[in-house]
């Protein structure tokens, strides 16, 4: 039988819902009825607006798709804009103040505190740069992932910006494609580093060549079934397919054709690609696309490139991010700005879209790694661009631990989210800068903290992989962290080993301190650290360190998710203002 | 009138009456050896998997794990609360309570 979504989403779903939407918008929150919020709220997703969590009812989180991460310095502007006017909530963030934008490791933006009165005017103001929060979240095509760079890379085997334009253009409000059973995430890969990381979305087109017709042709290999969420983490699988460029359309819409009629409506725990690719196995996912989605004769793979790859791969010799000052194809530069957990305050991202177009640069780019790049440096100006005050604080060369750190949304405003995150692991960051010497050679190392197994930072694809629990110190329950080791993407994906489990979350950074103390003294040479990880068995692993409580302090260890929101002076879930008007005023209730 | 029950936004929480009422995170107290070996499983709920009413009662199957010995795993079906069929009023578990799964499974949302 099929689930109470899939019902909701029958009966409405998909560009139709714009217009409810902007009519609950102009009578306010109180217009949508008590008993089809639910149902509401699920179908606004796929425009792009989540409902918060328990104790911040009528405050959605918005997000808005930017494909490959790619934006003009004038739709940059207007996200700082937006952010600046409508994503404020009635208590500001102790970190990061009062507005911001968060980038995320699938390349959109994600704003908060946004009052659903509010949401036309943003469609509006977003809408007259190019952006849009269509199928930002819901069940269909998701934002496309690839590298930002694309075309200006000098590491690059093809250019897949055109691809990838065109693949949104086509399914983005394309009514085939409008309902699927889940999400459907994909990455298009054309340079050497495989930056698209496509080994964990649902489908991935990885650069490859193959000899068709006496010629030698680039194009892409296509896999399947990737995915991180719920101890359920898998690559994806390769099908044994080699694609043309100009032939991605006609694949994407039949895999997505075949995950909208085969994948499973009836269990959204067992919808995504990866299980029906467990299900089937690549062979059969291969066949039934031959025979009833496409219409030429599908070529068997060609020869890949992964083992050049090298973003967020753990090697010693090539960094593992887009951070720092990397030349162009046309001989001009693009910076990549480290952003810690990706999060800044709509002022600065103001003064980054100012600053971009001061220095006529026409592309900004926004990493998986929640970074973000400024292109088009002219090689005269780089270094005055080096030296803007603005770089201070998103440094192109920044210390490793502020480089490498992510972080997902967590208990401040997810309802999945067991533990605080950004907040945390910026506290962590800053503290390891200061307490814990970096090993030799060490530029970037990676620490992924995701606030629960929905994964939403990658925690299994880092150096230090967390992942959000709980535990009990002197009786108490506190929040804390399973410890993972050794994760990376790269020719060999790896997912990393846990180790530690149920870490006290103000033990973490001892553990790490301790961890990264035994890798300097006992690695061999210049050992990546995911090599020396790989290199040990599990009880060894578990030998490496202890966690350990240090100077560290941390104000969140006591059960966030409880509050109605960690930051404010009184966070008890009674003191909530919600749900609220568009000016953060309590609405009246019936109580 | 029937409880209108459901799990939502990947088994984050569960809406009882179209109201956000029990939500992931909580540490519970189960008695029961089906999940582990431990006097009393120090469960934390990471996330909803199942939810029905069975008359006035809420329950649900629940995947989490014990925090005392680290097991982890699905729940049998445990009481979150009960409805007042009179004031349709949600009255959840107390926090402290020890809870045990119900044999019998009702129909699944």
């Amino acid at each position: 039988m099929p689930t109470k979504v899939e019902r909701w989403k029958d009966e409405a779903y998909g560009t139709e819902i714009r217009d409810h939407l902007e009519r609950f918008a102009s009578e306010g929150f109180q217009s949508i009825p008590e008993d089809e919020r639910d149902a509401w709220f699920e179908r606004f997703k796929w425009w792009g607006l989540y409902h918060q969590r328990k104790g911040q009812e009528s405050y959605f989180m918005l997000r808005i798709g930017t494909p490959m991460g790619r934006m003009t310095p004038e739709q940059l502007r207007t996200v700082g804009e937006v952010a600046r006017e409508y994503a404020t909530g009635p208590v500001d963030n102790p970190e990061f103040g009062a507005a911001y934008a968060d980038f995320t490791t699938r390349q959109s933006i994600q704003l908060h505190w946004i009052d659903i009165e509010d949401v036309p005017d943003i469609f509006e103001e977003l809408e007259s740069v190019g952006l849009s929060t269509m199928q930002a979240c819901g069940d269909s095509w998701r934002n496309i992932v690839g590298s930002p760079v694309a075309g200006r890379d000098a590491d690059e085997h093809v250019d897949v910006w055109p691809i990838v334009r065109d693949l949104h253009d086509r399914f983005k409000g394309n009514d085939l494609y409008t309902n699927l059973p889940r999400k459907w995430k994909v990455a298009v890969t054309g340079d050497y580093r495989g930056a698209g990381q496509g080994d964990i979305n649902d489908l991935a087109f990885e650069p490859a060549v193959k000899e068709l017709d006496g010629e030698s042709v680039e194009g892409f290999n296509v896999r399947v079934g990737g995915g991180l969420a719920r101890k359920e983490p898998r690559f994806a699988r390769d099908i044994d397919v080699f694609c043309r460029p100009e032939n991605v359309p006609a694949v994407a819409a039949g895999l997505s054709g075949l995950f909208r009629d085969y994948g499973d409506r009836e269990d959204r725990f067992n919808a995504r690609m990866k299980f029906l690719v467990d299900e089937w196995g690549p062979e059969k996912v291969r066949s039934v696309l031959q025979e009833e989605y496409v219409d030429y004769e599908l070529p068997t793979a060609g020869e890949d490139l992964r083992e050049e790859y090298d973003y967020n791969a753990g090697r010693a010799d090539a960094p593992g991010d887009y951070v720092g000052v990397y030349e162009q194809r046309d001989g001009q530069h693009f910076v990549g700005l480290s952003v810690l957990v990706g999060r800044m305050a709509a002022e600065d991202v103001i003064e980054l879209a100012d600053l971009a177009d001061a220095y006529d640069a026409s592309m900004i780019g926004l990493t998986q790694r929640q970074n973000v790049i400024v292109g088009d440096i002219a090689d005269e100006d780089l270094s005055e661009f080096l030296e803007e005050p603005l770089l201070e604080e998103y440094s192109p060369d920044p210390h490793p631990f502020m480089r490498g750190s992510i972080a997902c949304t967590g208990t401040e405003y997810c309802s999945l989210s067991i533990v605080e995150t950004k907040n945390r692991m910026v506290r962590y960051a800053r503290w390891l800068r200061d307490n814990v010497p970096v090993p030799e050679g060490v530029e970037d190392f990676h620490i992924h903290l995701s606030g629960c197994t929905a994964s939403c930072a990658q925690p299994q694809i880092a150096d230090i992989s967390l992942r959000g629990m709980k535990t009990r110190k002197d009786g108490d329950a506190v929040e804390a962290f399973d410890v993972g080791l050794g994760g990376g993407l790269g020719e060999n994906p790896r997912f990393a080993d846990w180790i530690e489990m149920r870490v006290p979350a103000d033990e973490v950074p001892g553990y790490i301190a301790n961890l990264l103390g035994t890798y300097e003294a006992e690695r061999e040479d210049s050992e990546s650290f995911r090599s020396f990880v790989a290199d040990r068995d599990e009880d060894e692993l578990a030998d490496l360190a202890e966690p350990e409580a240090t100077s560290y302090e941390d104000p969140y260890l006591a059960n966030t998710k409880m509050t109605w929101y960690p930051y404010a002076e009184d966070d008890s879930m009674s003191a909530s203002p919600s749900p609220t008007g568009p000016n953060d005023e309590p609405l009246p209730t019936d109580d | 009138m029937p409880t209108a029950v459901h799990q939502l936004d990947d088994g984050a929480w569960i809406s009882v009456n179209d109201t956000r009422e029990v939500t992931v995170s909580d540490l519970w107290r189960l008695a029961t050896d089906e999940f582990c070996s431990c006097r009393l499983t120090d469960f934390l709920s990471e996330g909803f998997v199942e939810v029905a009413a069975d008359g006035p009662r809420v329950e649900a199957r629940v995947a989490g794990q014990c925090i005392r010995c680290g097991a982890s795993g699905v729940t049998g079906w445990l009481t979150l609360g009960r409805v007042d069929p009179d004031t349709d009023t949600f009255y959840p578990v107390a926090p402290g309570a020890i809870r045990r799964s119900n044999r019998a499974s009702p129909g699944s949302d």
